[in-house]
């Protein structure tokens, strides 16, 4: 019996180690240990053994059992660890498959533009007001020192509505509402849809988009609006950008001046975008004229502010190299699923 | 406006390059949009003298002509010019030289004939016969003065300048002449400006006052008119030298008379008109209205009509000019004109410009007049014009002149504080560097008492202001310090509202909508493409008085057109599918006519096509919507048969409260047709304004549950009208208070459904905060559930 015990031992261990697949182990197990395997039946057999023989057959048989058991427990991992690798093995993929991409929308180029310049200035702590389109006469022309029969009135090609209402021919008349209401100081920027005579072609739109800026309070002075705008066009165009300002004409500022920025194209060596000058114009600004605060109801000689202007349509198309204004308009998802 | 460098030389010295003098001057306030190097481009041009003309042999239209040109041995030029002759001198292109559009001249053969050059015309030297009337119309340019053989031509014909374009703003009439932007350079440049010396002889026999009276009927219109006459006057070319700077400043030479009046007009800002006098009824000049329905022949043989607001110069009989616009066909100059007057007068610039405008005929005149031009400088340039007409020896002028000018504007002062202007530029300059400022643009300074005298052509000094901006112009915009403004400090906030609508925006991006932009106003006509009603109240438009045309000429009241627009040229474009999205306004009158501004409320548009788009598509995307501005228990779906543009059967109106706040839905498909779109269009607006009144961003922990939910499923058959919101309202109204969720999850008709009614399925969910639900909990709730189910909608339960 002992030979017996041994050479199931000793074979059971062997075929075991080299089982390569896990049903085979499974039956080996059920042959082995099961009711009807050759140890069960040694076992079984033990009944007929002398008392002094039962407990040594019996710890031999135990063993074996043990040893067999722990050989399939052992075998068990290994099979399952070469069956994970074998699996792992397969599962290859092409990782220059497309990924799945969930189908987001994009944010028109205009509003862009608008976001990304409104977050300059509420960084700078200038709130963001709006006004009416359809505006008054009043509010768009004469509380901007712009009185009839002035030529900026030409010049603008407003469309009216009637004698007092118009579209708005520029974002300013939002100024005038903001200072207004009295509440000072003010640092507010106005985006918003202003309106022109002008046919539609590549680079005009009867309707386009502007943003104007105020600040009104003690103490403002031109190198204030000098360092508020050259911190504004570094946000939006790039640390290495400068500024240049020209005098210029304005109604409602006194003095007034027009910004240019280094050509983005060039960084200001002169290109084909900037027209050889290095410089790109970028808004028109000033010092709040007196005659308007008044207007406004704020006093000159205790209050001075700046403002400025600029068209958005312009820098939206600089910075993404648009050429043709109308596709903004448009709405193509081709061209919206760029930005 | 234009100006001439060499021509500016007379009255400055300027002596840096012109790409320093364009930087320096545009900086210093006059802006620069340009210049161009007149005949830079011309090179190895020079003069030759024709030695001999001999026949081609091999062609009938050539010569071979032999020219000297200073070398040691003639140049063999082959040319086809008929106007040579022997000793004639000519502008020679040589071997190797360059024509003015930029054309390279090199040797050759013509009919195997050695040619070592060309002969050249004005044309080839970018010039034409207004710059050299004596020029032939086809043939070489012969010098009418012998010159020094080899000499460069362009210098022999005085062909180079530099033309610098302006931009000048309307505030400075006076920058509309060379003395104004000669004034300017100066001042930029710390230099002596030299006002023209006038002077005239007057040597015709006579006197003007004899000869002329001037009346003017509206010195409200007409604030002066000086007039002065020329008599024995000899019409010809004007010399090269003042037809080159009108060349230059872009005016067209015509003859001596009228290129003196333009000459002036150039130089110091001053329109002038000339008339032949003889065609003045008893010469006498009247300014007055034009009469009703008055009609006249300007110079370019238009008939115009006239209405009383546009003032006329005019004769006891008839209008001779469009007072500022336009002389008259019937007074113009002519080549036997004998005797002249000359006009230098002041018309008020608004009206001009609206009489230009009526008439539409915008004039070099005109554009110059309605910028507001100084009274003071008529009399100066009426002189002028006199001196240069006996310069150019073309007539006799006659003495005196007569001048009527009823009002004679005085300059002005103005005070001023530096310490003020300082505080307002950000800046410490002295005073006695504003004060040499001042001095440097003509203004007359009382250093002591601050105060300044303001000559009558800078209409645009007025205030205190004004003077700073002087100030900061001479002393250098570039030299203000920038700095951050100290002051009050303030937070860059957004209004609730804005903050709405940015998060409406990011919502709609997140569903997968791009966002749209279109224009606002719109062609009336949209209205019946959308089908709506001819007495709806969408029809109550904010018209536009001047639009561009029809199709922009009313305010939108509903966004739909647009967006539909846009999907159609996405479908047109064969683009598989659309997915967008405006925030944008529409514009509602209070009443009409308008006497008050409309409402401009904000609405948010959706639109969609495609494979995956259906009406739940789009109902989803407001529900997420809802969800993220924490409004979505608020909001209940209406159907609703009766929007005239969406499918009767497939669309919602989103209330809150009974109040409509929006739609969302299915195209109809006449008006898909409408817009040539060829597929299913799913729509949706709704008002921004209510989202903004009805969001509710304030957010409250619940603690996650800890104990598990229990759920049943339960099916019913159902009479197919009933919307499934009704059943899940019963549901909701008696599962109790351990109710969690309910969750359709099927809904069935066709096979052992009977028709008409539809198969609903649920699952709903139980839960407690404080302990494990036993099925007792549930059984009496789902009891309550399924008998009112049945009572209240004739549900049948179906076991599940």
């Amino acid at each position: 019996m002992k030979d017996k015990l041994r050479n199931i031992h000793e074979t059971a261990l062997k075929a075991l180690s080299e089982v390569t697949e896990a049903k085979a182990l499974d039956e080996m197990k059920v042959s082995l240990l099961g009711k009807k395997g050759e140890l069960t039946a040694i076992l079984k057999g033990m009944k007929d053994l002398t008392a002094e023989e039962r407990p040594i057959i019996g710890e031999m048989a135990n063993k074996v059992r043990a040893d067999i058991e722990a050989k399939i427990d052992e075998m068990k991992k290994e099979l399952a660890a070469a069956e994970l690798e074998r699996r792992l093995e397969t599962e290859t993929l092409d990782v220059t498959m497309p990924g799945k991409e969930c189908a987001c929308g994009h944010k028109h180029p205009m509003s862009i533009v608008i976001d990304e310049i409104t977050d300059i200035f509420r960084g700078m702590g200038y709130s963001i007001a709006e006004g009416p389109e359809v505006e008054k006469d009043y509010y768009n022309f004469e509380a901007l020192n712009i009185p009839a029969n002035h030529p900026a009135k030409d010049e603008q090609d407003t469309f009216y509505i009637n004698g007092d209402i118009l579209l708005r021919t520029q974002t300013s008349p939002v100024q005038v509402r903001v200072m207004e209401k009295g509440e000072l100081p003010i640092r507010v920027v106005c985006p918003g849809a202003v309106y022109r005579s002008d046919e539609v072609d590549a680079t005009h739109s009867p309707i386009f988009h502007q943003l104007e800026g105020l600040v009104v309070d003690k103490g403002i002075t031109m190198g204030d609006l000098k360092g508020a705008l050259a911190v504004f066009a570094k946000e939006l165009f790039g640390e290495d950008t400068k500024v240049r300002f020209r005098p210029h004409h304005f109604p409602f500022t006194e003095p007034s001046a027009e910004m240019d920025v280094t050509c983005f194209a060039c960084g200001g060596e002169g290109c084909r975008v900037c027209k050889g000058e290095g410089y790109i114009e970028l808004l028109g600004c000033g010092m709040v004229h007196p005659k308007v605060l008044r207007m406004s109801g704020i006093d000159p000689d205790v209050y001075s502010g700046f403002a400025f202007g600029m068209g958005l349509e312009r820098v939206a198309m600089q910075r993404y190299g648009i050429t043709d204004l109308r596709l903004l308009f448009e709405n193509d998802m081709k061209f919206l699923k760029q930005f | 406006m234009d100006i001439s460098m060499s021509w500016l030389k007379d009255y400055v010295d300027v002596d840096v390059d012109v790409k320093t003098f364009v930087e320096d001057i545009t900086l210093s306030g006059s802006k620069v949009e340009g210049y161009t190097e007149i005949a830079k481009d011309i090179a190895g041009v020079v003069v030759g003298k024709v030695l001999s003309i001999e026949k081609h042999p091999d062609a009938d239209k050539l010569v071979i002509t032999k020219i000297d040109v200073g070398a040691e041995e003639p140049l063999q030029i082959v040319t086809g010019a008929k106007n040579l002759y022997e000793g004639a001198y000519v502008p020679v292109a040589t071997h190797g030289s360059t024509l003015a559009n930029g054309v390279k001249i090199k040797k050759g053969k013509l009919r195997g004939v050695e040619s070592n050059g060309m002969l050249c015309s004005v044309e080839e030297l970018g010039c034409d016969r207004h710059d050299f009337p004596e020029a032939p119309e086809n043939g070489i340019y012969i010098f009418p003065e012998p010159q020094e053989l080899g000499a460069d031509a362009k210098d022999c014909m005085d062909l180079e300048d530099t033309a610098v374009e302006f931009e000048i703003t309307s505030n400075r009439p006076d920058c509309f002449s060379m003395v104004g932007l000669a004034r300017e350079t100066a001042a930029t440049y710390k230099k002596e400006f030299r006002f023209p010396e006038i002077s005239v002889k007057e040597e015709a026999e006579g006197d003007i006052n004899d000869m002329v009276s001037v009346e003017i009927q509206n010195p409200e219109l007409c604030p002066r008119y000086v007039a002065r006459v020329v008599k024995n006057v000899k019409i010809g070319p004007s010399p090269r030298w003042m037809r080159k700077r009108l060349r230059a400043v872009g005016i067209r030479p015509i003859n001596n008379i009228v290129d003196i009046t333009n000459y002036v007009m150039q130089e110091l800002g001053q329109p002038m008109h000339a008339f032949s006098i003889d065609t003045i009824k008893d010469h006498k000049i009247i300014v007055r209205n034009a009469k009703e329905g008055e009609t006249f022949t300007t110079l370019d043989g238009v008939e115009r009509k006239l209405d009383p607001s546009m003032l006329v110069i005019s004769d006891p009989e008839k209008a001779v000019a469009v007072a500022g616009v336009m002389g008259g066909e019937n007074s113009m100059i002519t080549g036997d004109t004998a005797a002249v007057l000359f006009e230098s007068a002041n018309f008020n610039g608004p009206s001009v410009r609206i009489t230009a405008k009526k008439l539409g005929m915008r004039t070099d005149a005109s554009s110059k007049y309605e910028k507001g031009l100084d009274p003071n400088i008529c009399q100066t340039c009426a002189d002028r014009a006199a001196q240069l007409v006996e310069l150019l020896g073309v007539g006799e002028v006659v003495k005196g002149s007569v001048d009527c000018y009823p009002a004679p504007l005085a300059p002005w002062t103005l005070s001023y504080d530096p310490e003020w202007i300082n505080a307002l530029l950000g800046t410490n300059v002295s005073e006695e560097e504003m004060a040499q400022i001042f001095e440097r643009i003509e203004l007359k300074v009382d250093r002591e008492n601050h105060v300044v005298t303001v000559p009558t052509f800078r209409p645009d000094l007025e205030a205190q202001a004004d003077l700073a901006e002087e100030v900061a112009r001479f002393y250098g915009y570039d030299k203000i310090e920038p700095t951050l403004a100290a002051g009050t400090p303030t937070v860059g906030k957004m209004t609730y509202a804005q903050k709405i609508t940015a998060m409406v925006k990011q919502a709609m991006i997140a569903n997968g909508l791009s966002e749209a932009m279109h224009f606002t106003f719109e062609s009336p006509k949209v209205f019946d493409k959308l089908r709506i009603a001819k007495d709806s109240k969408l029809r109550d438009v904010v018209k536009i008085a001047n639009p561009l045309g029809e199709d922009f000429s009313v305010m939108r009241t509903t966004t739909l057109n647009g967006m539909l627009n846009s999907l159609s040229t996405n479908y047109n474009r064969r683009n598989e599918m659309a997915a967008l999205f405006e925030v944008g306004k529409i514009y509602l009158p209070k009443s009409l006519p308008l006497t008050e501004l409309p409402d401009e409320p904000h609405r948010l548009t959706i639109g969609l096509y495609g494979k995956d788009m259906d009406f739940f598509a789009a109902k989803g995307i407001f529900g997420y919507l809802f969800k993220v501005l924490g409004m979505e228990d608020k909001v209940e779906y209406r159907a609703e048969k009766e929007l005239p543009f969406m499918h009767p059967g497939r669309t919602a109106v989103m209330e809150i409260d009974g109040c409509d706040i929006g739609f969302v839905g299915e195209l109809h498909p006449l008006v898909a047709e409408n817009y040539d779109i060829g597929t299913r269009v799913y729509l949706g607006v709704v008002d921004v304004d209510a989202l903004v009144e009805e969001s509710d961003l304030v957010k409250a922990y619940r603690p996650l549950p800890k104990f598990p939910a229990v759920t049943r499923d339960i099916s019913m058959v159902i009479k197919e009208e009933v919307p499934v919101r009704e059943i899940e309202k019963v549901i909701a109204a008696n599962a109790g208070k351990h109710l969690e969720s309910i969750t359709l999850f099927d809904v069935y008709t066709g096979a052992q459904i009977e028709n008409g009614f539809k198969s609903v399925s649920y699952s709903i969910k139980f839960r407690a905060e404080d302990r494990t639900l036993v099925e007792e909990d549930v059984t009496g709730a789902m009891k309550r559930v399924l008998d009112a189910l049945e009572k209240e909608l004739g549900a049948i339960l179906r076991e599940k």
